[in-house]
């Protein structure tokens, strides 16, 4: 009796011993399933979800807030993460815009450099007093640089479809009622 | 005899190809225009060299290549650049891309144009001669041929596979070429072998081109090499590069290999000719045979000028009158020209006019009844039925998994489909999908990765300036002890008390203070910069102009005080 009791107890003693060591060395940094959530997201930064950036929104996900708050990753987005969390599907709780490209007006910008505080991703170049300008292949379409803009120079332009970015089209004939 | 292997799958189309033979190559007459697109090749957009109203050369370069994997692109002939803008493209979308419309003075004066003693060179040099002059794969993909004449370092190169095969219907381009220069393709075929090195050369021609074979034997046989020119069965499509190199070497290129790694590479005849146009006569790519038939009253071979208008060229063949389009490459993988201005490029390697008799419209498409007859004439060994079923359903991981990126969509599962689905629509969808979601996540990336730098700068120039701010604040600290020295330990206590509250109103005003005194300054030592080494007229410009400035400057500036006041009134 007291033999099993003992051998029971070392067992539970080494095996606690295993588990409270690789707790220890095996830490996980951060919740494995923020990092997932975030790269579902369009890292545009833009806090149209009411957070402010793709990783304090993917955290909040995480701990259960509504996963249909991304304007730019779109109705897509909203089903990838659907699929990954197991939650249901939801329409989009904006308008879903097509990609964009902020715009500064060279004329009009006088150099206050507002703008390039406000971009999140450091797409825009320029100095106090000299002209700014928006590098396209770096700018995420946030809108983030519109509002600081005191002259109201920067506009936010759709990206036009062009042979780079031209896609075949669905075959699919999708068949409609007439009248 | 020469042992010859088989791929799998493949169809045997209506070849169709005896119509345009009958006639030897004829050079088109000279447009009124040319459109000459910069993009024509894979790779990097090459840079334009010209400008509106510029007169360029024959041959002249007019678009620069970007990077390494890339092409030049040249004037056609000589003539006045009209503008350098956005044209319509010979691409399935019909969107615009950037052109240099040239017009031309009918003189056709070419620039001067040298030979390259090509044996006494370092094959660097002569890679970078067939990019400066364009040479790209003629036979439809045009991928720059500079960049595939390298050898794998581990392995060694064994075979030089020359597609002449020319398996499309329709098409008879490179049967003609073969037949009238033939020469010219074989010294061609010499400078790649040169720069290769590889054990043997296969010149593959499909056996339906007994005359070409025969071209090619006897141009061999002519220029003494030791070339082996050999006659594949005709099967679509044997002219797939991977299908090739299976038939005349038996080698199976992986899936995402390239072929030097197998120790073999692949080059179409009409790239080989172009090459030695490029480096025996100095003349880089400003033509190419197309083959034009189909609905024509005078199908037959012509030798055009790149950017030649679609509506130039179709005038030649006199296109019947029920002609309802035109397919630009062969009916298996071609597409429809978007319009009539869209310019002959050197992708363009036949031109079919469709007619409802030639290529009734298609039967409707009926569910996949998975009889699997799409697998068997799967030249690449793929589940086509499969792959459209996730490519259907949008499921594009499932699509890649089912090695969708292996299909060449040579169009043979859509011939045999007995539910005439367009299959390779549907891959081409699915393709063109994966690669937007490659790009949308590449962007993503980069964005993340920078706003998590940029956040990480932030956070590290605000660390800097409260230290600097600290160490200020201690040296101020430092400075005011001296001076309460001698008095008792109390009032220093208090004076350090003071100078604590003090001291951010005191700061901030020093610092004011400073950099008020720092600009004032440095606006006093600033002197234009752009002023030394000016000619004396332009020196007397700018007095000029300074004398007429200071006046305007002043009243200016009184009429805007002035002019406040007034308005509120």
């Amino acid at each position: 009796m007291l033999t099993a009791i003992l051998i029971m107890a070392l067992g539970a003693v080494i095996l606690g011993a295993a588990l409270g060591y690789a707790s220890i060395k095996f830490k996980v940094e951060g919740n494995p399933l923020v990092e997932k959530i975030e790269a579902i997201l369009p890292q545009t930064q833009c806090g149209q979800c009411g957070f402010p950036g793709c990783k304090p929104y993917a955290e909040a996900i995480a701990g259960g807030e509504e996963i249909n708050r991304c304007p730019p990753g779109g109705q897509e987005g909203v089903r990838k993460l659907a699929d990954l969390l197991g939650r249901e599907v939801k329409p989009l709780d904006a308008e879903e815009k097509p990609k964009q490209l902020a715009i500064i007006d060279e004329q009009t910008c006088i150099g206050c450099t507002l703008c390039i505080q406000a971009c999140p991703v450091d797409a825009i170049v320029g100095a106090a007093k000299q002209m700014h300008t928006v590098v396209s292949s770096l700018c995420t379409g946030c809108e983030l640089c519109v509002k600081p803009c005191p002259v109201e120079c920067i506009r936010m332009e759709v990206i036009e479809e062009s042979i780079d970015n031209w896609k075949w089209k669905y075959p699919v004939i999708e068949l409609k009622r007439v009248a | 005899m020469f042992q010859l292997f088989k791929f799998k799958g493949g169809v045997k189309p209506e070849t169709n190809k005896a119509v345009s033979v009958t006639a030897p190559i004829a050079i088109a007459p000279l447009p009124a225009q040319l459109i000459v697109p910069l993009h024509q090749s894979i790779g990097g957009m090459p840079r334009p060299l010209v400008k509106a109203g510029e007169r360029v050369l024959k041959g002249q370069r007019i678009g620069d290549p970007d990077k390494w994997i890339s092409a030049a692109v040249h004037a056609p002939t000589s003539g006045t650049v009209v503008s350098v803008e956005e044209r319509i493209a010979s691409h399935p979308s019909g969107l615009p891309t950037l052109s240099v419309v040239l017009e031309p003075d009918g003189r056709d004066e070419w620039m001067e144009r040298a030979p390259l003693d090509y044996a006494s060179l370092e094959p660097e040099r002569v890679r970078e001669r067939l990019r400066d002059f364009g040479v790209v794969g003629l036979g439809g993909a045009v991928f720059p041929s500079h960049a595939k004449l390298v050898a794998a370092k581990a392995v060694p190169m064994e075979e030089l596979v020359i597609n002449g095969a020319e398996c499309e219907p329709f098409m008879t381009c490179d049967d003609m070429l073969m037949r009238e220069r033939a020469e010219e393709i074989v010294r061609g075929v010499g400078i790649f072998r040169d720069l290769l090195a590889p054990k043997r050369v296969l010149i593959g021609i499909e056996d339906n081109k007994p005359e070409a074979l025969a071209a090619m034997r006897a141009a061999v046989q002519i220029v003494g090499e030791n070339f082996e020119v050999v006659a594949v069965p005709t099967r679509y499509p044997a002219g797939g590069a991977k299908q090739l190199i299976r038939v005349l070497t038996g080698k199976e290129v992986p899936a995402s290999t390239r072929s030097p790694e197998m120790g073999v590479q692949c080059f179409n005849v009409a790239t080989a000719y172009t090459a030695w146009r490029a480096i025996a006569h100095g003349e880089p790519v400003l033509s190419r045979i197309v083959t034009l038939t189909g609905n024509v009253e005078q199908p037959r071979n012509w030798e055009v000028l790149l950017g030649t208008p679609l509506r130039d060229l179709i005038a030649l063949g006199q296109p019947k009158a029920d002609t309802t389009g035109y397919v630009m490459g062969g009916p298996m993988m071609g597409f429809e020209m978007p319009s009539l201005e869209a310019p002959i490029v050197k992708a363009t390697n036949c031109i079919i006019a469709a007619s409802p008799t030639l290529f009734p419209p298609p039967a409707p498409e009926m569910p996949c009844i998975r009889c699997g007859a799409c697998a068997q004439a799967c030249p690449h060994e793929l589940q086509p039925f499969e792959l459209y079923w996730f490519a259907r359903a949008r499921n594009f991981g499932k699509t890649q998994e089912y090695n969708i990126f292996d299909c060449i969509e040579c169009g043979c599962c859509s011939y045999v489909c007995p539910s005439h689905i367009p299959l390779v629509q549907y891959f081409r969808f699915a393709k063109s999908e994966i690669w937007a979601r490659e790009r949308e996540k590449n962007q993503a990336d980069a964005a993340k990765a920078r706003f998590e730098f940029r956040n990480e700068r932030e956070e590290r120039e605000k660390a800097e300036k409260a230290e600097r701010l600290a160490k200020a604040a201690a040296a101020k600290a430092a400075a005011a002890k001296p001076a309460s020295e001698g008095v008792s330990a109390q009032s220093v206590a208090v004076t350090d008390n003071t100078a604590a509250t003090l001291d951010p109103e005191a700061i901030k005003k020093a610092t004011i203070a400073a950099a008020m005194e720092r600009a004032k300054r440095q606006r006093e030592s600033v002197q234009p910069k752009n002023t030394e080494g000016l000619t004396a007229a332009q020196s007397e410009e700018i007095a000029e102009i300074e004398a007429r400035r200071t006046p305007l400057q002043k009243p200016t500036d009184q009429g805007e005080e002035n002019s406040a006041p007034a308005i509120e009134k």
